[in-house]
């Protein structure tokens, strides 16, 4: 249970420090964000008066005779009431429904590419540990192969070959041709898996090898303790030595080691959802980007980093029930 | 990009002192095959950095319009851009600024992870603790959406910029690594006597404790290298550097908003795909190479059924059972025995 307390701090202090970069951004962005939004807004044919600066500058926190200790406080209130602003491109659209509209597909896409990249790669390591000195060992120079690519550059080749030439996958690429305001139906997740699936290969090829390499490696430290030799040595069934006595020490490291691989995945998966032009939260960044919208890119910085620490906390949890000394460590 | 290979090993295993320190490291490494390759990938590139501009047939940012979006012919052998740019010649003096970004920020990114890994864990106590919690801070905070924010400050931003501020998010995985090193070899019995002999902390850690930590050193920086080459070459391709520059992402970048997908243009997005791919490669393989330094049994994972044969050796499949049953049938503790001993002389 202390273990569980420890991590829960950790969790607060790196929630606190993404806060509080975050709140620095638009304050580290060339000029005035509220000039800029201004600009934006009149480009964009929204009506500006003095109270429309004055509330923008209030909701920014940026009021005129504001300490920035002051306006820090204003946004950790704001966020409290789960008020990240207004998107500067798509206004009155708050940043939390416009983000509300994309993290499902981001969510849906990356979360089940990582999950099977997890158990395919951990699988295939545990076997070529297994049967290490087998044509198995190729495993291993063909996963350094698939590592070095770049997910995006897959991701171009797989459209090209799979989708357009072949014809395998739409077309049409994007999140679903059903639109993504469609309620909820059997059809429209079918259609939806359709799209997605093309993208997760990618993602979960490149990814793959890392799970792999790693627990593969830890499998063959561990096949060499003396406990696995003796449960051999008792005439335990081989399939439970491999799974129960070696794979499943082998792969606490696994989990330690979460946090790293997990923000290079989101990273990489970003882009790709660039070339598959899936509606995620990755396009919408580029997009906002594109348009200085500062408030939405804000907002998505947030939640890319609260969704990567919440992953990253499930993988804490999984590591303490397959530990027990993580449990008994008081 | 995911590149974990490595993540695992190092801060598991116990530490391997040698004496002999960096030497053994060097000849032990050269005997692998694994950095054989990886060095040739490696030298090769760095050769083309050099020559590569030199041998370019034609300016990589010159327009011909008579030969536009071009297949691979004997007179542009990679075919041409949308604008009638030379595939081959971009592609040329694209090798300089990835490896020149690579080397920097592994470089930058070394050094921080030496100054707040090493010190944290040589100072126990509190200093110690923050100097962790600021790189486990720094390793699960995703990168890429505050790498957008130097294209935001300054669209021209120098490769520079951009090796610094990749240093600057990347080091925490070797700090972690170099911590947990450190921890254990400063309860070394060499390490306590050059304390009890007076020796200065700062003469401690450069002499006594680094030298030992040149591997987990090697495979950080490695790691850095190859974690900066991706990342910049993703931030080119969607737009987020000095489009002007030339280097592999801004080609991929053109390629890919001038719909040479859909066109069909394999030859002007393929080759830089495949040269970023390459490089990394090399650079993965080297950390294969290494990890089987610090982790000497992977390297007795690579004999092949047939040598363990030879050697009378099992291959750890169901072996034991049978091989104990085969001398000894009584089974029993001599038995293991002989197995184990027969393990312990891979």
């Amino acid at each position: 249970m202390r273990y569980v307390l420890r991590r829960i701090g950790f969790y607060l202090v790196t929630v606190w420090a993404a806060v509080t970069i975050n709140f620095f951004i638009p304050r580290l962005m060339p000029g005035n964000p509220v000039d800029i939004m201004v600009s934006k807004l009149s480009a964009n044919g929204g009506l500006v008066n003095p109270g429309t600066v004055a509330s923008l500058r209030a909701q920014f926190g940026m009021g005129a005779n504001t300490s920035l200790l002051s306006q820090y406080f204003q946004y950790w209130d704001q966020l409290f009431h789960g008020n990240l602003g207004k998107s500067i491109g798509q206004y009155p659209a708050t940043v939390v429904s416009v983000i509300g509209q994309h993290l499902p597909w981001t969510i849906g896409l990356i979360g089940s590419a990582v999950v099977i990249a997890f158990i395919v790669g951990t699988v295939i390591g545990t076997y070529s540990a297994w049967r290490r000195g087998t044509w198995l060992d190729s495993a291993l120079p063909v996963s350094a192969f698939l590592q070095a690519l770049p997910y995006f550059w897959l991701g171009l080749v797989a459209v090209q070959v799979f989708a357009l030439n072949l014809g395998w996958f739409p077309r049409d690429l994007g999140g679903s041709t059903l639109g993504a305001s469609t309620t909820m139906s059997w059809s429209f997740v079918g259609d939806a898996s359709y799209h997605a699936l093309l993208p997760a290969i990618t993602i979960v090829l490149t990814s793959l090898s890392g799970w792999m390499v790693g627990q593969r490696n830890m499998m063959i430290t561990t096949l060499d303790q003396d406990y696995v030799l003796v449960a051999q040595a008792k005439g335990v069934s081989p399939r439970r030595v491999m799974w129960l006595y070696a794979a499943r020490n082998a792969i606490l490291p696994q989990f330690a080691s979460f946090a790293v691989a997990l923000g290079l995945v989101v990273s990489g998966s970003l882009v790709v959802e660039l070339v598959f032009n899936y509606p995620g939260i990755g396009t919408l960044l580029l997009n906002a980007v594109g348009n200085e919208d500062y408030t939405l890119m804000q907002g998505i910085f947030l939640v890319i980093t609260l969704t990567v620490l919440a992953a990253n906390f499930l993988a804490d949890i999984a590591y303490v029930i397959l530990d027990p000394r993580a449990r008994q460590e008081a | 990009m995911a590149v974990n290979a490595t993540l695992n090993a190092p801060e598991a295993e116990p530490v391997t002192v040698t004496q002999a320190g960096g030497r053994k490291f060097w000849s032990v490494l050269t005997r692998s095959k694994w950095v054989t390759v990886g060095l040739a990938i490696f030298v090769l590139y760095v050769i083309m950095a050099i020559i590569g501009p030199m041998i370019a047939p034609y300016d990589p940012q010159g327009q011909d319009y008579t030969a536009v979006m071009q297949p691979p012919s004997p007179a542009h052998w990679l075919g041409t851009t949308q604008l009638g740019q030379d595939v081959l010649s971009q592609l040329l003096v694209g090798f300089g600024p990835t490896l020149e970004l690579g080397f920097l920020a592994g470089v930058i990114a070394t050094a921080l992870s030496i100054i707040i890994g090493v010190s944290s864990g040589y100072y126990a106590g509190s200093a110690g603790e923050g100097l962790s919690l600021l790189s486990n801070v720094f390793l699960v905070i995703p990168q890429l959406p505050l790498l957008v924010v130097i294209y935001a400050l300054d669209p021209k931003a120098s490769l520079w910029v951009y090796a610094v501020a990749l240093a600057a998010l990347g080091w925490a995985w070797g700090a972690r690594v170099l911590r947990a090193q450190t921890i254990a070899l400063a309860n070394q019995d060499f390490v306590l006597a050059a304390k009890a002999s007076g020796e200065p902390a700062w003469r401690i850690i450069l002499f006594e404790i680094l030298p030992n930590e040149l591997p987990v050193l090697a495979t950080s920086f490695v790691f850095t290298v190859i974690g900066a080459i991706g990342s910049y070459v993703a931030l080119s391709f969607v737009g987020l550097v000095n489009l002007s520059s030339q280097n592999w992402g801004v080609m991929l970048y053109y390629a890919f908003n001038a719909q040479a997908v859909s066109e069909n243009a394999w030859w002007w997005y393929v080759p830089p795909g495949i040269a970023v791919a390459i490089i990394l490669l090399g650079l993965v393989m080297l950390n294969f190479g290494i990890d089987e330094f610090i982790n000497p049994r992977l390297k007795a994972a690579g004999i092949s059924r047939k040598q363990m044969k030879a050697a009378s050796l099992n291959p750890g499949v169901t072996p034991v059972v049978r091989r104990v049953r085969d001398t000894a049938p009584a089974g029993g503790p001599a038995g293991a025995e002989t197995v184990r001993s027969a393990r312990r002389t891979k």
